[in-house]
């Protein structure tokens, strides 16, 4: 079973995305903010992340980087849940090193497309 | 047995009343507001209160007042013994008990059974008494005081509780 | 919660309804901290982190409104979610109108919530949000376009058309790389526009003539269109083709994107990371799927502390009956029981402390009160608070906040007079009112203190005698005075306000403390101010207590306010007046109460005698002050539950409540605070 870390300070948006996608089958592991993601990430194995841009303490793009100097995340897929229409936002994702958005609000059959274009 | 529901005053439904003695005379209360019937026990006096009030005790972990009716009417001989007994009541979303000489059966009877009580300056005040009854012991037909005990324990010279709780 | 709708119910096959109570009460949070943090920030200067602490709670909200399908929400939390962009990335200087519109929309948004929460979505009742929306607009765009101070303009940048988009963002890299240029972004999110067109905002001190130069090193100029925000139209380097729109409303936009080409990453995720738990065997622990809290019903807390009672009488009566055996038979059991004494005690302040929340609940609502009370008032008042941080059993919390409130708003109406008057009087302009909460011994102390004009003597008296309230007369001491406001229907208002005077809060208020076994005072000094001290006995249910016997009676102390115990000899106890007793301790005298007449203890006459000689007695300390009471025997300490007499019963003064023994009778609790009171009098 793949595992997905899922990153969001909102509960109810972690709630339905774990709902979700331990609904189809993933191993789900979440955390409220990028310091909790980071300190649960390393260790274990994660298939993919999925992280909410705007949180306290650290924030997705952030988080994004600092996954990045891990052996172990170096080639993970890393999407950023964004609501933000700019494109600087992506500029700064995509320098961080992610591998890709997806725009808030998006439904459960949405994430689940899009996650299986990136994992298998 | 038991009749649970509200009831109706039809002559037919009946209503079932705990008796008990109290003095020379028999009452009768309705038995939904009883909750068990126990010995005097272990009673923890209660400083600066009226003398009827005999304390508290402990039931199965809850505080509940003792009041002796034969105390507060003067009725009868107050003795404490194996053989006394206490109704334990609930009213008024309280749990009380009463002390009583004894209790007796528990009674049906319909609407055309209870005769209203004329009015009379009982010691208990006519406000209680919500009318009359007979009980039948052997041959001999006993005079019953049907009283509402709700609203006997809730008054204030009962002294159970505060004015302002209610 | 399943009759509520949204637009989102319809999210093929999954349904969301059942999130919906998570998000009402997250939402439900992030109001009330976005609510908190626009009464604390200082509209003069205002730290970039409160500005960006309370966008993300607007965005928060946004996102979950926006998931779940509650438009109306969506759509205004998106109002104001632009205003709190603006402002955190100090486009925008805040004003307190500002701050007044966010507190008004935070309004509107709990009202739209609760309708959701209480299936109340009815089309024609939902509030009409049109004007507050305009007048959030009209605050957000107030210093659009040329407006921002240090002569920076807003510009709309159009580049194209370009057949790869990503050329255009090698502008982005410039205004990166030259700081002061200003700055560049995208607000289409990336993509070319049909017309192949792509669109930036810029702020930027620079001129028209000076951008287009810099931008021609990756674009050709006739792909540049420069707009000024303020309107009017300026150096269209080459014509685009016309109806350029300003938002990708692309209907194919699929809302999702990679920067890598997702086939390229690898298919096969096993052995591909390096040090990595080994996927067979050991499950990944259970604490580290979880986030570090629970919620749980207020009912299992409850039963949860109902059964650590039970245990603990159970314990203290096992503890109580090991006492009687022979140490030396039964040492393995009397270490176990030892051991269960401390089981228990732990337990039980485990378990109490998860119903423990801090005054700060409490004292939460009041800024935003105050706030809106000064308004109506037409007075200046300031809140402080002391003591936030203190804890309070939630039952009680809840039922202390309706008393609490009335006297804030008593200090409010009554105490803190007009801007003028305070002025005359030498006194700051604005009026303090001090909410405050301490733990003292077993209890805890909370005050409601204020600099106003105190209690006026003369109109008391006046109404006093007006409403033929017994004993009253002139010579009446102050704290007499002020505790005639207690009396039913007391009030010296002239006219009954909105906010107060009805007449009916004091007494009202007394009654409510006194149902929490609490009491409550009231000083006053005129021209300074009032205060009124309410005191709450900590715990309900669990306390240590001392059994201390009378007669044949036992009672218990609370711990917690016995100092020291002695045997004293009756010649050592000296009267005092003629009827009142003290006893020498070290260098002071105190009070002396014989218990066996507080509490009229039945005796037998050879006892009264027997007893003559020495007695024992116990120094408690209470409101401040310390009495001594005398008594038979000792006869341990141990925890006790403690049981409400009120709940059967009626309140019965010098008792505080009842325990269960050991043996099953029942005990009275002596209410040490009572007693000092009653001493000192």
């Amino acid at each position: 079973m793949q595992s997905i870390l899922a990153v969001d300070d909102s509960a109810s948006m972690r709630q339905m995305v774990a709902f979700t996608l331990k609904g189809a089958g993933y191993n789900v592991i979440e955390a409220a903010d990028g310091q909790e993601a980071f300190d649960k990430a390393r260790g274990q194995r994660i298939d993919l992340v999925l992280t909410d841009q705007n949180m306290p303490r650290m924030d997705g793009v952030t988080l994004t980087r600092q996954l990045r100097t891990l052996p172990a995340f170096a080639e993970t897929p890393i999407l950023i849940l964004t609501t933000e229409s700019s494109s600087d936002m992506k500029a700064k994702g995509k320098a961080a090193g992610a591998t890709g958005w997806l725009v808030k609000p998006f439904d459960p059959e949405r994430l689940l497309d899009v996650i299986k274009k990136v994992i298998r | 047995m038991g009749v649970m529901d509200k009831f109706e005053t039809t002559a037919a439904t009946t209503h079932e009343y705990l008796t008990f003695r109290l003095g020379g005379e028999e009452y009768g209360i309705d038995i939904l507001k009883v909750q068990e019937i126990r010995g005097y026990d272990h009673v923890t006096r209660i400083a600066n209160s009226p003398e009827f009030i005999k304390g508290v005790v402990n039931l199965r972990g809850v505080i509940v007042p003792i009041v002796d009716l034969r105390l507060k009417f003067a009725l009868g001989e107050a003795k404490y013994d194996a053989f006394t007994v206490v109704i334990i009541l609930n009213v008024a979303n309280r749990i009380v008990g009463a002390v009583v000489d004894s209790v007796s059966d528990v009674l049906e009877m319909t609407a055309a059974d209870v005769k209203p009580a004329p009015e009379f300056n009982a010691m208990m005040g006519a406000n209680y008494i919500t009318g009359l009854g007979t009980v039948k012991q052997g041959d001999i037909e006993r005079l019953l005081i049907l009283i509402d005990i709700e609203r006997l324990m809730s008054s204030p010279d009962m002294a159970l509780m505060d004015s302002t709780a209610a | 919660m399943k009759e509520v709708t949204s637009q989102a119910d319809a999210a093929g096959g999954f349904d969301l309804t059942q999130f919906y109570g998570v998000f009402f009460e997250e939402a439900g949070e992030n109001l009330s901290s976005m609510e908190t943090m626009l009464l604390e920030i200082d509209a003069d200067s205002p730290s970039d982190e409160e500005l960006n602490a309370i966008f993300r709670v607007a965005h928060s909200i946004k996102g979950g409104a926006a998931t779940f399908g509650f438009s109306d929400v969506t759509e205004l939390t998106h109002e104001l979610e632009t205003l709190l962009d603006r402002l955190r990335r100090n486009e925008l200087r805040l004003r307190r109108a500002m701050v007044d519109v966010l507190l008004e929309a935070g309004d509107v948004l709990k009202s739209m919530l609760a309708r959701y929460q209480a299936n109340d979505a009815d089309a024609s009742a939902a509030p009409d949000t049109r004007d507050l929306v305009a007048r959030i607009r009209h605050l957000a765009t107030g210093q659009s376009a040329s407006a921002i101070d240090d002569g920076r303009r807003r510009l709309r940048v159009r580049v194209g058309p370009l057949t790869d988009g990503a050329l255009a963002d090698n502008l982005a890299e410039l205004f990166r790389d030259i700081a002061s240029l200003g700055t560049f972004e995208a607000t289409d999110e990336g993509r070319l526009s049909p017309q192949g067109l792509r669109e930036f905002d810029v702020t930027t001190a620079s001129a028209d003539a000076e951008l287009i130069e810099l931008f021609s090193f990756h674009v050709s100029r006739e792909q540049i269109q420069i707009v000024d925000l303020a309107g009017t139209r300026r150096a269209d380097a080459g014509d685009t083709s016309a109806g350029a729109p300003a938002k990708t409303g692309d209907d194919a936009d699929p809302g999702y994107g990679f920067f890598v080409d997702p086939q390229s990453l690898p298919a096969a995720r096993k052995g591909t990371q390096t040090g990595s738990k080994p996927k067979a065997g050991k499950a990944v622990p259970a604490a580290n799927l979880e986030s570090s809290s629970l919620r749980v019903s207020m009912e299992k807390v409850d039963q949860l502390i109902n059964l650590v009672g039970e245990l603990v009488i159970t314990q203290s009566m096992l503890t109580q009956q090991a006492k009687n055996l022979d140490p030396m038979t039964y040492q393995t059991l009397l270490s176990g029981v030892v051991e269960l004494e401390r089981n228990t005690r732990h337990m039980q302040e485990s378990v109490m402390s998860i119903r423990m929340i801090p005054m700060s609940f409490v004292f939460n609502r009041f800024p935003r009160m105050l706030r809106d009370l000064a308004d109506k008032l037409g007075k200046s008042i300031e809140l402080k608070t002391v003591g936030e941080a203190t804890e309070l059993d939630k039952g009680l919390i809840e039922k202390i906040i309706d008393p609490l409130t009335h006297l804030v708003r008593n200090s409010a109406d009554h105490g803190i007079e007009s801007t003028d008057k305070r002025i005359a009087a030498g006194k700051p302009a604005h009026g303090t009112i001090t909410l405050s909460a301490a733990h003292q011994g077993g209890s805890i102390l909370i005050e409601v203190k204020d600099d106003g004009a105190g209690l006026n003597r003369e109109r008391i008296l006046a109404k006093a005698k007006e409403r033929g309230l017994p004993g009253v007369h002139d010579g009446l001491r102050d704290p007499e005075i002020w505790a005639l406001i207690w009396e039913p229907g007391f009030s010296t208002a002239d006219q009954v306000s909105d906010v107060s005077g009805r007449g009916v809060g004091m007494d009202v208020v007394r009654r409510n403390i006194a149902a929490l076994n609490g009491s409550v005072e009231l000083d006053s000094a005129e021209g300074y101010g009032a205060r009124v001290s309410v005191r709450l006995p900590l715990t309900l249910a669990i306390m240590d207590g001392m059994s201390i016997g009378i007669g044949d009676e036992i009672y218990i102390l609370p711990l917690g306010s016995v100092v020291e115990s002695f045997q004293v000899e009756t010649a050592k106890i000296q009267t005092l007046g003629g009827t009142g007793r003290v006893v020498k301790v070290r260098d002071s005298y105190l009070p002396v109460a014989a218990l066996e007449d507080v509490f009229q203890v039945p005796r037998l006459r050879d006892e009264q005698e027997d007893r003559a000689r020495c007695q024992i007695m116990v120094i408690v300390e209470a409101e401040g002050a310390r009495i001594a009471l005398l008594v038979d025997e000792l006869l341990g300490q141990h925890q006790v539950v403690v049981k409400n007499l009120e709940a059967n019963y009626r309140r019965v003064p010098g008792v505080s409540g009842a325990t269960i023994l050991g043996d099953g009778r029942v005990a009275l609790i002596i209410d040490t605070g009572g007693l000092v009171k009653r001493a000192r009098h």
